[in-house]
């Protein structure tokens, strides 16, 4: 026991004071919080960023004149120039496109000239603007208040209910789905990523042949488990730095930017065309959406939340590891670990991949339930059903096998892995695997 | 020490140990000799309990061999390394506290092996950034920190320089007059026979045979004698009491070789040689481990 100990110090020492490992704690919530700051500005000021597009309009109808609403990105010029001129000079004008609207009575088409291809967003917002002015056109011409039309068009939200034994409570889909989502992402990426950091020190003890010194202190299996937790415990580490730092760096940005983008939205508001003005008012107010998603963090249950992805991650972590150790105890290079990578790998990303697409959207499908239980998949499948509700049996069973499974993994792990780590210069194949994991004791 | 019990083997392809029994004893220093792919590395796994026999008992002064014994026996195997990323200091004490020792009574005996083989100013380096030579003597300090009792050195002198085997040989020379027990295992026959108390032959997983290395010798002694003198060319003639084996004369000297005749001893060859030469060099030719080997194979094979 004392020597499993060591032999966990040592591992979590030796990787814990890599500037590798400083470096990335550091880093990951920099580029976590980076990418949303980012995304968050874009999303703000997305149309400011984009080069701004002047279009030179001839409205020969005349009822769209003067009312199309200039945008961010795009500004109206009304001319009374003829169409045949302007096409020729429109661009020595400085304008980017040139906008023909030919009168009611004429076949041809509203046309949109331009000497390069106008994005799909330009196009589709000046069609919206022109069919807005004509909607309202023609429901004015068939007598039709538009403020009543305005009244009626009244967009809905869903406000979805849970009904429980305590009554009725916010179902908070979209929480649910956040995190859902980050769960198993982070899941899925702690698989690979300390999964592999124990196959390659188990290919390091064997390469350097230090191993051999080692079994003749210790058991092969408890330095494989001594490796395996230690590693594991230096993954627990750097999530907790990563939160740790993320709440530190988010709370100290987090008011600066909040107080920052509520500024810039009243800002562009007056500019924006009045439908969408009470489009954004009638979803809801900056200050009511805040409120909303405070409303949702709340929802969660985060102790359980919390409890269950440890378990998950742990069990998931030591399920995998150890058969990745088994594999790097097979080969003599990690080049050679191919053959044996693509097993392991493809439960893990199968999951991933069907957890964002089937799982999340249909948590309680007998798929879904028996993903979450099998003890490859279930601790991706798991973490995506968990938001949405998971009757206790079901989590309690997927539990259970999911330590089961561990237990046999690493039993069948540590057979081969004890004869795995004295071979040298063998390419193991399957057949070869299998022999190594009859041999006796 | 070391009591070996109809030991086998057998791997899936082939048979590693087929009912092999070695004894050791205590003080001794025992030579674990044959060529490669006999059994020898097998045999030394099975001591340090990294691999199980199939059959068959090992007992360690006389107690049946189990897990606590690790800590009583040393191992530098064939196949030796350190951790190239780690400081030597600290690789060494991380070994040596696998092995049962207290951290501060292995910085202790680390200081001590340290100062004694001159790498004391290396503690903090890391091993990929020492010479070969240095990091063979800090495998070495690794080996016997816990001044085990036992000490199983497979292929002690392979890889060392000249220089440094010669060190640690007088080291290990040095722990064995201390008290320790030391097997040398090697398929370099003639590298350790000088070395050694005893000896066991391992060939093809079979035990050819063992003993004292004095008394292994004089059972293989067939009376053949190494004669060299100066001077005129001597003409042995048929009432010689040798026949000459070969005869050749590499600088002013000239050498036979000679095999008694039966009844003869080895002063007689001296009587008849002293009146017609000026004799420099007289000596048994005692045969060679290797020579012995061989001549042991191709006997059993004769047999068969």
């Amino acid at each position: 026991m004392n020597k499993i100990l060591l032999i966990i110090e040592r591992e979590y020492m030796s990787r814990v004071k890599k500037k590798s490992f400083i470096v990335l704690t550091i880093l990951v919530p920099l580029l976590f919080i980076g990418m949303f700051a980012f995304i968050g500005y874009l999303a703000v000021k997305g149309d400011e960023l984009g080069d701004e597009k002047r279009v030179q309009v001839i409205d020969e109808t005349g009822s769209f004149t003067g009312k199309l609403q200039n945008t961010s990105s795009i500004t109206y010029v009304y001319t009374q120039d003829r169409f045949a001129d302007a096409r020729n000079t429109f661009r020595d004008k400085g304008y980017n496109f040139l906008l023909h609207i030919p009168p009611a009575s004429s076949p041809a088409p509203v046309e949109l000239l331009s000497d390069k291809k106008p994005s799909a967003t330009t196009i589709e917002a000046i069609e919206s603007g022109l069919s807005h002015i004509a909607e309202a056109e023609r429901l004015r011409a068939a007598g039709i208040d538009t403020a009543v039309l305005a009244k009626a068009q009244k967009r809905i939200d869903i406000k979805a209910k849970q009904i429980t034994e305590a009554g009725e409570k916010d179902a908070q889909t979209y929480t649910a789905y956040a995190v859902g989502f980050l769960s198993a992402f982070l899941i899925y990426m702690c698989l690979f990523i300390y999964g592999t950091q124990v196959m390659r020190g188990v290919i390091e003890e064997k390469v350097s042949r230090i191993v051999e010194v080692i079994i003749s202190s210790v058991r092969p299996f408890q330095l494989m488990l001594g490796k395996i937790i230690g590693v594991g415990l230096v993954g627990l580490t750097q999530f907790v730095l990563w939160i740790v730092i993320s709440v530190v760096l988010s709370m100290a940005g987090g008011t600066f930017l909040a107080g920052n983008a509520k500024h810039r939205m009243e800002q562009t508001m007056p500019a924006k065309a009045k439908e969408q003005m009470q489009q954004v008012q009638q979803v809801q107010s900056p200050d009511n959406s805040m409120a909303q998603i405070m409303e949702s963090i709340e929802s969660i249950p985060v102790v359980y939340t919390l409890s269950c992805f440890l378990f998950y991650f742990l069990f998931g972590y030591l399920l995998y590891s150890a058969i990745f150790a088994a594999v790097g105890s097979a080969v003599d290079n990690e080049t050679e670990t191919q053959q044996f990578m693509l097993p392991i790998t493809l439960p893990i990303i199968f999951t991933f991949a069907l957890a964002q697409s089937f799982i999340i959207n249909n948590p309680d499908s007998s798929l879904s339930v028996w993903l979450s239980m099998i003890p490859f998949t279930s601790p991706i499948a798991m973490m995506i059903r968990i938001p949405f509700g998971v009757p206790a049996w079901q989590l309690a069973l997927s539990m259970l096998l999911l330590v089961l499974g561990f237990v046999g993994t690493t039993w069948v792990a540590s057979r081969i892995y004890r004869v795995g780590i004295l071979m040298y210069g063998k390419k193991a194949s399957y057949k070869e695997l299998a022999k190594w994991f009859m041999y006796r004791d | 020490m070391i009591s070996i019990r109809n030991i086998v083997k057998q791997y899936a392809g082939y048979r590693a140990l087929s009912d092999v029994s070695l004894e050791v004893e205590t003080g001794t220093v025992f030579g674990l000799l044959g060529p490669n792919g006999a059994g020898k590395t097998s045999l030394i796994r099975i001591i340090n309990q990294i691999t199980a026999p199939d059959s068959g008992e090992v007992y360690f002064n006389g107690e049946r061999l189990g897990r606590h014994h690790v800590e009583r026996i040393g191992y530098m195997p064939e196949e030796r390394g350190l951790y190239k990323k780690m400081e030597i200091g600290e690789q060494i004490l991380y070994l040596a506290q696998l092995k049962g020792l207290s951290r501060s009574e292995a910085i202790r005996r680390t200081k001590y092996w340290f100062e004694k083989l001159e790498i004391q100013a290396w503690w903090n380096k890391k091993i990929e950034e020492l010479s070969k030579g240095m990091q063979q003597k800090a495998q070495f300090v690794a080996t016997v920190l816990h001044e085990p009792d036992l000490l199983i050195l497979d292929e002690p002198f392979s890889g060392f320089d000249p220089v440094n085997a010669e060190i640690i040989k007088n080291e290990i020379l040095e722990l064995n007059r201390k008290g320790a027990t030391i097997i040398f295992s090697t398929h370099r026959m003639e590298s350790v026979e000088e070395l050694c108390d005893s000896i066991a032959l391992l060939n093809k997983s079979h035990k050819l045979l063992d003993g004292k290395v004095r008394q292994i010798k004089d059972s293989f002694r067939n009376g053949t004698y190494t004669l060299e003198y100066e001077g005129a060319r001597v003409n042995a003639g048929a009432d010689a009491p040798f026949d000459v084996v070969s005869e050749e004369t590499p600088d002013s000297r000239h050498r036979l070789t000679l095999q008694m005749k039966p009844g003869t001893a080895p002063n007689d060859a001296l009587r008849y040689m002293l009146p017609l030469a000026a004799i420099t060099h007289f000596e048994e030719k005692v045969p060679t481990m290797n020579e012995i080997f061989i001549s042991t194979v191709n006997k059993m094979s004769g047999h068969e």
